[in-house]
C-alpha cells in the first residue's frame, strides 16, 4: 500500500492535491450559505454551463479556462437577477440554462470534423489536467473566499438565517448574492478539471449537509464543514490513486461513506 | 382620515401620503398617520390588505411609489427592531440562541468584523429581560414555538432602542404563548418606553393590545385611538 508521502511526490499528484486543498476549503465556506439559503442547485447548474464553454472553447480552439470562466460567471448573475425578479422560479431557471449549455457544447462538438476531443475529461474529470494558472487562479480564490469570511461572517451569518432581518438592518445581501454567484462559479470551472461536472456540486454540497448532522451551531457547521472537506478530499485522491479510480467519483464517495456514518452517530446522539 | 395627535412625546415616525405596491398593484393608497415615542400601534386588516407591505417599506426593503417616510427622534431606519413572520426554513438552521440573539446587533457594527464587548453585552442584557439566558447555547431548532419567538423578539430588542415592529408574531403559537408573548410587549412598551407596531391579522379583543390603531381593510384606512376603534366596532376590550 503506497504512503502519501510517495504519492504526492508525483508531479502531478501533488498539483492535484494543492488545487483541491484550495477548492476544498473555498468550496466548504461557500457551500454553507447555499446550502442554508437552498440555493446548492447554482453549482449543479454551473457545472452543466461550465461543460457547454469547455465544449465550445475545445471547438473554438480557444483557451478553455479564460473562455470558460466569464461566461459561468455571467450565467451565475443571469440566474440571479432572474430569479430576484421572479419571472422564473430559481430551480426552474437553472434547469433551463444547464440543459441548455449542455445541449449547446454537445451539439457543438458533435458538428465538429476533426476535433479529438475526450469528453470525459470534461464530465469526470482529469487530474492531469491541472495548469499552474488553475493553481493561481485557485489561490487567489482562498485567499479572497477567506478574508471575505472573516471580515464579513457576522454579515454572512444573518443573511444566511434571515434575508428579511439582515436587509433591515443594513446588510447588503444583493452585493452578497452576487459575490456568492462569483465564487461559486470560480470554484465549478475549476473543480470541473477535478472532479468533472457531474460531480462538482458534491463539493459544494456535502460538507455542510455532513456538518449538519452533528454540529447543531453555524460557527461549528462552518468550521466541521471545512475540516470535512479537506479530509475527504485527501482520503477521495489517495482512493483514487490506490485503486486506480476517477478521482471526482473517490471523492464523492468518500463524502457519501462520511455523510452517513456522521446521520447515524447524529441519530444514536 | 383622522391624524392622532399627541402632544406630549416627540414624534418618531411619519408617514405622508404613502402609496405601496408591486408593479401595478397598488395595496397601500395615501396613507398618513404620525407615530410619537411610546406609543403602542396594532396594524389590522385581512390578508392582502398590505400590512407587510408597510411594514417592508418602513424598514426600507421595499420603495413607496408615493409619499415619503420620515424617521424622526433620533430614530435611524437601520435602527429598527423587525420581529419577521415566522419562517418554517429557521426551525431546522443549525444556530444557537446566543448566535441568533446577537445577529442583532449587526446594525452597530459598521466597518468591523468582529462584535465588540458593548453588543455582546447588549445581547446578553436583552435574553436576561426575556428570561432566556439560559438557553443562550441551545439549538434554535429545538425550541419551542413560544421559546424561538422569545428570541427573535430578542435579537429585535439587540437592534434598537426605539421602534420595534412585530409581523404577526403570534402566528404559530397556542393560545398561552400568545398571551405570554402580548404580555411581554405590554411590559416592553411601558417598562422600558419601546415604541412598537404590532401586525395582526386578529380582530378579538385579547390580540388588539396598545394605544392606537391603523385599520388597513377598510375603503379608507381608519387610524386612530384603539378604544374609539373597539367601542365604534362593538368589541368591547379588555
Amino acid at each position: 500500500m503506497p504512503n502519501l508521502l510517495e504519492i504526492f511526490s508525483y508531479g502531478f499528484m501533488f498539483r492535484a492535491l494543492i488545487m483541491g486543498l484550495l477548492l476544498a476549503i473555498s468550496s466548504a465556506l461557500i457551500g454553507t450559505s447555499l446550502v442554508l439559503r437552498k440555493n446548492s442547485m447554482i453549482g449543479d447548474g454551473l457545472s452543466h454551463v461550465a461543460f457547454g464553454a469547455f465544449a465550445v472553447a475545445t471547438v473554438l480552439q480557444v483557451a478553455p479556462l479564460e473562455f470558460a470562466l466569464p461566461i459561468v460567471v455571467a450565467a451565475s448573475i443571469l440566474i440571479l437577477r432572474v430569479s430576484q425578479q421572479k419571472r422564473i422560479q430559481n430551480d426552474a431557471m437553472i434547469a433551463i440554462i444547464s440543459a441548455s449549455a449542455l445541449a449547446l457544447g454537445t451539439f457543438a462538438i458533435s458538428i465538429t470534423q476533426g476535433v479529438n476531443t475526450d469528453i470525459n475529461n470534461y464530465l469526470f474529470g482529469s487530474i492531469l489536467s491541472i495548469t499552474s494558472l488553475d493553481l493561481i487562479i485557485g489561490g487567489v480564490l482562498l485567499v479572497l473566499v477567506m478574508g471575505l469570511y472573516i471580515w464579513a461572517h457576522h454579515r454572512i451569518f444573518a443573511l444566511t438565517f434571515d434575508e428579511n432581518f439582515a436587509r433591515s438592518t443594513g446588510v447588503k445581501v444583493q452585493f452578497y448574492d452576487i459575490i456568492f454567484a462569483i465564487i461559486c462559479s470560480v470554484i465549478v470551472v475549476l473543480g470541473m478539471r477535478l472532479l468533472g461536472a457531474l460531480l462538482i456540486s458534491s463539493l459544494i454540497i456535502f460538507p455542510t449537509v455532513s456538518a449538519m448532522q452533528v454540529c447543531k451551531t453555524y460557527n461549528k457547521v462552518v468550521l466541521v464543514s471545512v475540516v470535512l472537506s479537506v479530509l475527504n478530499f485527501i482520503v477521495g485522491l489517495y482512493l483514487s490513486f490506490y485503486f486506480k479510480a476517477p478521482t471526482g467519483a473517490s471523492i464523492v464517495l468518500s463524502n457519501l461513506v462520511t455523510l452517513i456514518l456522521l446521520s447515524l452517530a447524529g441519530r444514536s446522539k | 382620515m383622522k391624524n392622532f395627535v399627541q402632544p406630549t412625546s416627540p414624534a418618531l415616525l411619519s408617514i405622508e401620503q404613502l402609496t405601496l405596491g408591486y408593479g401595478d398593484n397598488t395595496v397601500v393608497k395615501n396613507l398618513n398617520f404620525t407615530l410619537y415615542e411610546g406609543d403602542f400601534l396594532c396594524i389590522v386588516g385581512a390578508n392582502g390588505s398590505g400590512k407587510s407591505t408597510l411594514v417592508k417599506a418602513i424598514l426600507g426593503l421595499i420603495r413607496p411609489q408615493k409619499g415619503h417616510i420620515k424617521y424622526l427622534g433620533g430614530l435611524k431606519r437601520n435602527f429598527i427592531g423587525y420581529l419577521p413572520q415566522f419562517g418554517v426554513s429557521t426551525q431546522f438552521f443549525p444556530a444557537s440562541v446566543g448566535e441568533i440573539v446577537l445577529s442583532g446587533a449587526l446594525n452597530s457594527l459598521g466597518w468591523k468584523p468582529f462584535y465588540g464587548a458593548s453588543q455582546k453585552n447588549r445581547a446578553k442584557q436583552a435574553m436576561k429581560y426575556l428570561k432566556i439566558d439560559h438557553l443562550a447555547t441551545a439549538n434554535f431548532g429545538n425550541l419551542s414555538g413560544g421559546q424561538r419567538q422569545k428570541v427573535l423578539l430578542a435579537r429585535g430588542l439587540c437592534a434598537t432602542s426605539k421602534l420595534l415592529i412585530l409581523d404577526e408574531p403570534s402566528n404559530s403559537l397556542d393560545f398561552r404563548s400568545k398571551t405570554a408573548l402580548y404580555q411581554l410587549l405590554k411590559k416592553l412598551n411601558q417598562e422600558q418606553g419601546l415604541t412598537i407596531i404590532l401586525v395582526t391579522h386578529d380582530l378579538d379583543s385579547d390580540s388588539l393590545i396598545g394605544n392606537k390603531i391603523l385599520a388597513l381593510d377598510h375603503a379608507r384606512p381608519f387610524f386612530g385611538n384603539l378604544v374609539d376603534f373597539l367601542q365604534q366596532n362593538g368589541v368591547s376590550h379588555a
